[in-house]
């Protein structure tokens, strides 16, 4: 097991610097420069000052050695200096430790994303199973609209009718943020109340939108179970339809949806560029937008290493969990 | 396969499943309003008119104006040509990368295939639409730009897909009597292999359309997607938000259409799958 | 009084905002506390005001630090740290007397070696900042004493004192042999303006609380928290639901939204010309827009009034040169282009442009007249303003193409490349009428600002005449004609000064509206005591 562990961990590092390099050689190679929106239209910058800012900046050095200076750093966590004005290290934007915790930009996507992961398997599995089971009856009908509607449903969209329906109309949740104005006042229950009513809607927009992928392939999965031979057999034996679903199918169904779990990882974190600029939520997807903006190429960087190692150490958390779960593996 | 052809049995399980025929409907519908596009549009989509700002629908613009007077109804019709467009074109670029690497990885195996398939790891590993924002915002939001990135960045399934059909199917008797007759690697792979993975990729082809569309939704939302004056729905929707309290016409109809499409799409491509999984052929005898 | 307590009790789990309290009516006292919280899309990147190149960042900055100088509300210059000013004869020599007693926040004194201090580090080649131009100007800076600052031209150079505002004013004794751009100071500036830097969050929000010490008297307003909402449509709906105070207007939320009773009871909202244009400039160095007539054309094919309305709902004035109207630049009386297609269309053929295949475009040499304007992203009533204008050159027979660029490739590619025929884009204009970089013809290099390539002898000699004279009357004569020149070569089509349009929620008393804004006198605003919202220090 350990074995396991550490040869697919060795294997994800030259998956890693293929990504650090494909990005890193897609973002320098397009047209335009960082140093453009520093400067802006105004009219009292020069030429002369302008390239100052690029070769302080290094970008005025080939590229091949721009990616050699940058990989080098990377293997101490080194992302760089922001290009932005501030001039922060690229890994205290995202991960600022003189921050509490719960500030930092990292944790916070990792939050909601981890949140909105667990709604969708609350709500996906049982969809899924259900409607294996009653295959083609009306209810079958109807989740398969309701969690396709989720996903079709453009999720600023979304996010701003349950706004002015949660926020505005009926006064319940508040709009956008992650605490109130006044939270620092707030008891210790109060302050957990307070955060939890900010994520209500951001996490109940992201679930809805991805509970079409895990219920449908849990139900392509129940079906093609519940049509095995030991599952026939389980039913020939005279054993409760519920038992042999719940006790036999089910099981072996959700070893699939493990690894599904993992490769969904990349399309959650994706979409948190949408609803936490739509709710004003400082995440790591804001953060990005802000940086691909403003042609951060540190920062961009930064953000996409970070998604990538998130994903390949989720895939390896998968297929870890589908060694512990399945029996055939387990054995061996 | 006696009896039944493939194609009948397709049919007849497709006729079925009613959602599956709902969601042909939706896109045959659409396809209908975006080939007649200028002859349903009532207005040019383009015609700004400074005395009909912001009007809520009524029946001389069934459903409304924009901030700019033009009419909603045109720019809704002619934006579901472009969403088609983004769609296809984007899917169809995906599609031709994805089952040319898949074949190839497929077919050969050794080195290639290591190569590909290491490659598709890495693909699968970045955030995707990390991916196609920086790219676009880097390169410039053409409709041409984004439906190229996106299409070069959602082939892996479609490789995966056509790589595990190959692996299945490669070394079937048909395929080795082909190969034995002396058949070219090349009409081995097109005429006797790729013939065989098409349902599968044309079930992923069907569902990439739906997210190529909300791809372009969620980058018109960012600022990024295709640009003005050209409608697409996503654009409309956009600039729609910013006013949702005042006139709900400019967001609901867009969102709406961007729904309904996206789930024709996906009900279609389900459809599509269950029709043609063998492994599922069995449930409706129950 | 009783009737609110009442209300306040029926409702106690409610947000103040929500009750129907009347904030308009009754006498109020100024009094101290509650907090403002101001909606902003973007976050600032920097505070250190010559550092920062962004709007955000100089609004959260000009709270925290002040100048030598500032605008008073009639646009006049005036003493801010600096209690008085000489300027010597010639115009070459300033000498400022600053006001004494002033202290940094952390309770050092300023002095003049500050200012010196400010002056060195904007001037130093390793300073990132885009603002060095108008110091390098500087011959020599001395302090004279602890109280005494004098700079030394080596020419008279008109916008020398206005350029002495919050740029150049450091504390030494925080910053002294340290690297600026890197130093904690960033983003925990020290300064000595009306609030203090209390907590930045990245991302989320950065507040300030009242400076209890500032020299021109304790801010009634205890905090200003200014908050980072990305998505316009978001900021609105937290206006709304009591998350924000403060936030700029759309001109169609100007004026399609703020009509309820809601709004009335709860906010104020204030309207007033920005120092800035957006126009339509011309790349002079193609073939077609070389020909005077042709440009001509063009602008009686635009209707200025149509866009003032369809983009800016009216809320906006039309330009007619790069000075905004009521300032002392601004020549009222230069000639105007009315919206005439059929002139418009004789002017096309007197420049030899006519259909002569039928196809609905104007051709000359067999050449279609089709060209693209580009402008930049994330701002709607530009890419309205190209739309609208391609809908009228249509009807003249122009094919006119719209590209909205990111901001980055638009500059990079596009404009300092001169890889462009039209372009859509606005310039802020200093309160200073020199615009020397814009219209001179020595400023047509790659990347200076001179795109369009714009090359008048007579206009290059006035530039020069106005920015080395003080004398107002000779300076007034050169912009004077300077604006009948541009009015009659239009390089440039101006279309429009907008309005600014911010609202304000209705419980902050003693807001005074004035041509430089409102939000000069922060320091002066309170909520009466039975208003206030945020009770609570932090």
């Amino acid at each position: 097991m350990v074995s396991y562990i550490i040869k697919r961990l060795l294997e994800m590092i030259p998956t890693l610097f293929g990504i650090t390099l494909l990005s890193f050689f897609i973002i320098h190679l397009a047209p335009g420069k960082p140093t453009d929106v520093l400067t802006e239209m105004n009219p009292k910058i020069t030429p002369e000052a302008r390239e100052r800012l690029e070769k302080l900046y290094g970008l005025d050095k080939p590229i091949v050695e721009q990616y050699w200076v940058w990989l080098k750093r990377i293997v101490y966590l080194d992302f760089g200096v922001s290009f932005s004005t501030d001039r922060r290290p690229v890994i205290e934007k995202i991960w600022d430790t003189k921050q509490p915790f719960m500030e930092r930009r990292l944790f916070i996507t990792f939050m909601i994303n981890v949140l909105s992961m667990f709604v969708i398997f609350l709500v996906a599995i049982p969809i899924g199973v259900s409607s294996a089971t009653h295959q083609y009856s009306l209810y079958d009908k109807i989740t398969t609209t309701f969690v396709f509607v989720g996903f079709a449903t453009p999720a600023f969209w979304l996010a701003l009718l349950l706004m002015i329906f949660f926020g505005i109309y009926l006064d319940w949740l508040p709009i956008s943020g992650l605490k109130s104005m006044d939270y620092e006042s707030l008891s210790l229950f109060g302050k957990s109340w307070d955060r939890t009513r900010h994520l209500i809607l951001p996490v109940f927009v992201s679930a809805f939108g991805g509970l079409a992928g895990l219920s449908r392939f849990m139900r392509s999965s129940m079906l093609e179970v519940i049509r095995q031979d030991y599952v026939t057999v389980a039913r020939a034996k005279g054993i409760y339809e519920s038992s042999v679903i719940y006790k036999h199918a089910f099981r072996n169904a959700l070893l699939p949806i493990i690894t599904l779990l993992g490769l969904s990882i990349p399309g959650l974190i994706g979409g948190s560029v949408i609803f936490e600029n739509i709710f004003s939520i400082p995440g790591m997807g804001q953060l990005f937008y802000m940086s691909v903006m403003m042609r951060d190429y540190p920062l961009v960087m930064g953000i996409l290493t970070i998604g990538a190692i998130l994903t390949l150490l989720g895939n390896l958390l998968a297929d870890i969990g589908y060694m512990v779960t399945d029996p055939r593996i387990r054995a061996q | 396969m006696g009896n039944y052809s493939p194609t009948k049995i397709f049919w007849q399980r497709f006729k079925h499943n009613k959602l599956a025929v709902g969601g042909a409907f939706i896109v045959l519908c659409l396809f209908i309003v975006a080939f007649l596009a200028p002859f349903l549009s009532p207005y040019n989509p383009n015609e700004i008119d400074r005395k009909q700002i912001l009007e809520s629908p009524s029946i001389e613009h069934p459903l409304g104006t924009d901030e700019l007077g033009r009419d909603l109804l045109s720019r809704m019709i002619s934006g579901a040509r472009i969403s088609l467009l983004v769609g296809f074109v984007a899917v169809g670029i995906a599609t031709i990368i994805g089952m040319i690497l898949g074949a190839f990885s497929g077919y050969y195996g050794g080195w290639p295939e290591r190569i590909i398939m290491r490659f598709i790891d890495i693909m699968l590993s970045i955030p995707t639409f990390f991916l196609i924002l920086a790219v676009i915002a880097f390169i410039g939001p053409s409709i041409w730009n984004i439906m190229i990135v996106i299409g070069v960045t959602s082939w892996m399934g479609v490789a995966r897909l056509v790589r595990a059909e190959f692996l299945s199917i490669k070394e079937r008797e048909y395929v080795l009597a082909a190969k034995a007759m002396g058949a070219s690697d090349l009409r081995i792979i097109f005429r006797h292999i790729m013939i065989n993975s098409l349902a599968p990729v044309l079930v992923s082809a069907v569902l990439g359309v739906a997210s190529a569309v909300l791809v372009e939704s969620a980058l018109s939302f960012l600022g990024i997607g295709v640009q003005p004056p050209t409608p697409s729905w996503g654009n409309i929707l956009t600039s729609g938000k910013d006013n949702i309290e005042i006139a709900w016409w400019l967001s609901v109809f867009p969102g709406l259409a961007i729904l309904i499409t996206v789930l024709g799409y996906n009900l279609l491509g389900e459809g599509i799958r269950d029709a043609v999984d063998p492994r599922l052929w069995d449930a409706e005898k129950k | 009084m009783i009737l609110m307590t009442a209300l306040l009790f029926s409702c106690k789990d409610r947000a103040p905002d929500v009750q129907k309290i009347n904030y308009k009516i009754g006498s109020f006292d100024p009094a101290y506390g509650d907090a403002i919280i101001a909606g902003s899309i973007g976050e600032p990147s920097v505070l250190i005001p010559m550092l920062a190149g962004d709007s955000a960042s100089h609004d959260v900055a000009g709270l925290i630090f002040n100048g030598l100088i500032k605008y008073d509300t009639d646009l006049s210059v005036i003493g801010d740290l600096a209690e008085s000013w000489d300027i010597s004869p010639d115009g070459l020599v300033i000498t400022f007397y600053l006001k004494k007693g002033i202290k940094w926040a952390d309770g050092i004194e300023f002095t003049a070696e500050d200012i010196m201090f400010g002056y060195k580090t904007i001037t130093d080649e390793k300073t990132p900042t885009a603002y060095k131009e108008d110091y390098l100007q500087v011959k020599k800076a001395e302090v004279l004493d602890r109280y005494t600052f004098r700079a030394t031209y080596e020419k008279p150079f008109a916008p020398a004192l206005t350029s002495w505002g919050s740029l150049v004013v450091l504390p030494k004794h925080l910053l002294e042999g340290k690297d600026i751009t890197k130093a904690d100071f960033n983003r925990n500036p020290i300064g000595m303006g009306p609030f203090i830097l209390k907590k930045w969050i990245p991302g989320q929000e950065i507040t300030l609380s009242s400076n209890r010490g500032y020299f021109e008297g304790r801010p009634y307003i205890d905090r200003y928290v200014y908050r980072f909402i990305p998505d316009p449509a978001t900021m609105f709906l937290e206006l709304q639901a009591g998350g924000i105070d403060m936030m700029g207007l759309s001109p169609i939320q100007y004026t399609k939204q703020i009509e309820t009773e809601f709004f009335e009871r709860n906010f104020q909202e204030f309207r007033y010309p920005v120092f800035s244009y957006t126009y339509m400039g011309f790349n002079l160095k193609h073939p077609w827009f070389q020909d005077k007539r042709v440009r001509q054309a063009i602008a009686h094919a635009i209707d200025k009034s149509e866009i003032i309305d369809v983009v800016l709902f009216g809320l906006g004035s039309p330009a007619t040169g790069p000075y905004v109207p009521n300032t002392w630049p601004y020549n009222p009386v230069v000639k105007q282009y009315d919206f005439n297609p059929d002139k418009a269309q004789q002017l096309l053929r007197e420049a030899g442009w006519q259909d002569t295949d039928g196809d609905g475009i104007v051709d000359k040499d067999g050449n279609p007249f089709k060209f693209t304007i580009i402008t930049n992203l994330g701002n709607n009533l530009r890419k309205n303003c190209a739309t609208i204008i391609q809908q009228r050159l249509k009807k003249i027979g122009i094919k006119v193409e719209i590209r909205v660029l990111e901001w980055s490739a638009f500059i990079n590619e596009f404009i300092d490349k001169r890889r462009f025929e039209a372009v859509i884009l606005g310039w802020s204009i200093g309160i200073d009428p020199d615009q020397y970089d814009i219209w001179h013809s020595s400023k047509t290099k790659e990347k200076e600002f001179n795109f369009v390539s714009y090359n008048n002898p007579e206009v290059d000699q006035l530039l020069e005449q106005g920015r080395r004279t003080f004398d107002i009357d000779e300076r007034k004569k050169a912009y004077f004609r300077i604006q009948e020149i541009l009015a009659d070569e239009l390089p440039y089509i101006f279309l429009y000064v907008p309005d600014a349009l911010p609202i304000v929620h209705a419980r902050f008393k003693g807001i005074k509206p004035s041509p430089i804004g409102i939000s000069y006198n922060l320091h002066k605003w309170y909520v009466p005591q039975k208003f206030q919202k945020h009770s609570i220090e932090p």
